[in-house]
């Protein structure tokens, strides 16, 4: 079976380039579809260009969730690629399989040229690391939720981008409706208004230190603020400040880039798509916060997704990762994709690269999303670490798609959520031993 | 009648083989299988799992989420079964009736059976659209602010008519040959006895297509259990969210999304009892019922 799979990636790296002998060939795999897997193909092609001794090759696997089991599947059977990737909230399941990755700091520091991580911005260095700091996943498409605005919308309302949620509700929303326009919308509930809700103003998301210490996580979901979040966003909805589309991510964007919806939570790496989509000047600023929760607003962690160099391969194949691992790393690359896609440069060469190339002056809204994991950090933004989180955030997504459509209220919701991801932190945990 | 009998005994099992094998590959390998790890708790990259028992189970009788899956799931159901028999029902016995141009009618019927499942719900997407389906702006005509994807009911009744439309052809076609294959003579003699179309419907004709019927329903009730995966995974995108999901659907969640084997699994030999018992209820006391001629 092996010797088959390498004779099939060598087929397929053959057909794409120009075989040469002696070349060890390694595989990746991503979630990355349509414009940003152009991207990611391209990145591959000009690796593979840029040196003679190794080939990758990359292959789309579906979305995350979809790559995330297609790669547990693998290495179960002992198939698994070189390269994966894995996203933020499938995360805690891959760094808990010890033994299934090889950490990249290790990786780089045996086969490459070493690693440091403060190298890394400040924002993306803890999120893909174990309890001790260690680096365990190589971040690659880091994004954050910033807020997105429509220039000429806001314009004709007379109000600029809040800063604030009271600000929101108290002038903007109003301004914007009398004006015509659904003042907002948001593409992901449990991400923006869950995860990152909690880092901005620097709540304790989960016991044990967010669940990066030892022993059983407990989730701290039902919980005062969030909890009159939700409730200002049910007002919201009432009086027409807010709409909500659904869970799915495109069905909130579009009315955005249809110029109906004037405000748009999204991710950062949504600017690069919204560039080709929107026909109307936008921009972007940082996620607003309650002024009366916290009058210190705090950085967000990374979302997104990183990279996994898979164990179980040999040490030439490692030195092609380490290889490649470095080369996507390096500033050009990263300012590249950074320019491409919008997800943030994950180091700070390559921020340095963009700014004295003068691109934020050209497109500030592209600074928005480093600027805001660049904000000063406090105890709990370095991020979470739960196991099934995909199984959790489902059951948010349920809870607030009930709580949004009037079927439960607030706290019925929120007392769901927390016994239900409770359970299920309590399974996973049971599965670690 | 006389009796064939093999010479020699090895050659019948052989003529099985091929049959067998593939009963045993892709059927009950994989429900031992099934069965064995829903009674553990494994690690999603499987470097351990723990027997727990019979806690798998338990997890989902005390689950309100599962039973309200469940309970939607019956509801489905019943509604895909019913309607699309109840319309295809309808159009054979209006095509039957059709002498000029029958051949181009029915074809006209049938076409949409060669619709895969996630094609029919790619379909439905366009149909039920938030702003620019044909569906969502009739439905909104009459007040009702139709939204796929956020109201429950809504994806349900997307989710319905998307499913009974996809099933209609297929039962179409059986309904239209068993109502061609009741003889010419029997109909007219009814003719001559009862004036009233639809009396003679229910006491002449329904009767005769009963074992027609019986094998429909049978093929409808695993139809909207099973093969309207496609549909709903399409109609929610993968998401599933507050949208309402099947018991087959749960299955592919916990275990393929969330890398819950153990669970999945659990869930998985629940619907293999629950069909199991429908197959057993629908042979003992719903066949007894029916004349085969």
């Amino acid at each position: 079976m092996k010797i088959m799979s390498v004779m099939s990636a060598t087929l397929v790296a053959g057909a794409f380039s120009v075989p040469a002998y002696a070349q060890t060939e390694i595989s990746w795999w991503h979630a990355m579809g349509g414009q940003l897997g152009e991207t990611v193909n391209q990145i591959a092609t000009d690796f593979n260009a840029s040196q003679s001794d190794y080939v990758i090759t990359p292959v789309f696997k579906g979305t995350y969730e979809e790559t995330l089991t297609a790669g547990i599947a693998a290495f179960r059977a002992g198939e698994q690629p070189n390269v994966m990737q894995v996203f933020d909230a499938g995360a805690a399941t891959v760094i808990a399989a010890q033994g299934a990755t090889i950490p990249v700091e290790t990786l780089l520091t045996e086969f490459g040229s070493g690693f440091d991580s403060l190298d890394y911005i400040s924002g993306v260095r803890n999120f893909y690391a174990d309890n001790d700091g260690t680096m365990i996943g190589m971040p690659f498409n880091s994004s954050t939720p910033i807020m997105y605005f429509n220039v000429e919308a806001l314009a004709a309302a007379g109000v600029s981008a809040p800063s604030t949620w009271e600000e929101f509700q108290d002038v903007t929303a109003p301004a914007l409706l009398e004006a015509g326009f659904i003042p907002l919308a948001q593409s992901h509930l449990p991400w923006i208004f869950t995860e990152n809700f909690y880092s901005r103003h620097n709540i304790q998301f989960a016991t044990n230190d967010n669940g990066y210490g030892d022993g059983t996580t407990e989730i701290l979901i039902d919980q005062p603020e969030i909890k009159a979040h939700f409730t200002a966003v049910v007002d919201w909805i009432d009086q027409g400040y807010f709409q909500w589309y659904g869970t799915g991510w495109g069905d909130n964007q579009t009315p955005f880039e249809q110029g109906e919806v004037a405000m748009w939570l999204g991710s950062s790496g949504s600017f690069g798509g919204l560039q080709n989509t929107a026909e109307f000047e936008f921009s972007a600023t940082l996620l607003p916060y309650w002024e009366g929760i916290t009058t210190e607003p705090t950085q967000t962690f990374i979302g997104g997704a990183a990279l996994f160099a898979m164990s179980g391969k040999s040490d030439a194949e490692n030195a092609a990762t380490a290889a490649f691992f470095e080369y996507l790393t390096s500033p050009e690359v990263q300012y590249s994709w950074h320019r491409e896609t919008g997800y943030v440069p994950v180091t700070e060469a390559a921020y340095a690269l963009a700014t004295s190339d003068g691109y934020y002056e050209e497109k500030p809204a592209a600074q928005v999303g480093i600027q805001q994991l660049s904000l000063d950090a406090g105890e709990f933004t370095r991020g979470y670490r739960m196991g099934f989180y995909v199984q959790v955030r489902d059951v948010m997504n349920r809870e607030y798609g009930r709580i949004l459509t009037g079927e439960v209220t607030v706290d019925e919701g929120f007392a769901a959520i927390q016994a239900e991801a409770n359970e299920l932190l309590d399974r996973f945990a049971r599965t670690q031993n | 009648m006389k009796r064939a009998g093999f010479r020699n005994p090895w050659l019948p099992i052989l003529l099985l083989v091929p049959q067998l094998s593939i009963i045993i590959v892709f059927f009950y390998w994989p429900a031992a299988w099934a069965i064995q790890s829903s009674f553990y708790l494994q690690d999603p990259f499987g470097f351990g799992s723990t027997y727990v028992g019979a806690e798998n189970y338990t997890r989902l009788a005390t689950s309100v989420e599962y039973r309200k899956v469940a309970w939607f799931t019956m509801i489905y159901t019943i509604l895909v079964t019913f309607l699309s028999l109840g319309l295809a029902l309808l159009l054979a016995v209006k095509a039957d009736k059709v002498i000029r141009g029958a051949k181009t009618y029915r074809t006209l019927l049938m076409w949409v059976y060669a619709v895969a499942p996630p094609v029919a719900g790619f379909l439905g997407l366009m149909f039920f659209d938030q702003s620019v389906g044909p569906l969502t702006e009739f439905f909104q005509w009459f007040g009702w602010d139709f939204q796929l994807g956020v109201g429950y009911t809504d994806t349900a009744t997307a989710m319905v008519m998307v499913a009974v439309w996809k099933q209609i052809p297929v039962n179409f076609i059986f309904f239209l040959s068993g109502l061609q294959s009741i003889p010419r003579s029997v109909r007219e003699a009814a003719m001559i006895d009862n004036g009233s179309g639809t009396q003679r419907f229910w006491d002449i004709t329904f009767p005769l297509l009963a074992p027609t019927a019986f094998f429909l329903l049978i093929i409808n009730i695993t139809y909207s259990l099973f093969d309207t995966f496609g549909v709903i995974d399409t109609l929610v995108k993968g998401e599933p969210g507050n949208n309402p999901v099947t018991l087959v659907y749960k299955v592919f969640i916990d275990g393929f999304r969330g890398n819950d084997l153990g669970g999945s699994s659990a869930q998985s030999v629940v619907l293999m009892v629950l069909v199991l018992l429908l197959t057993i209820f629908q042979f003992r006391l719903l066949e007894r019922r029916i004349h085969y001629t």
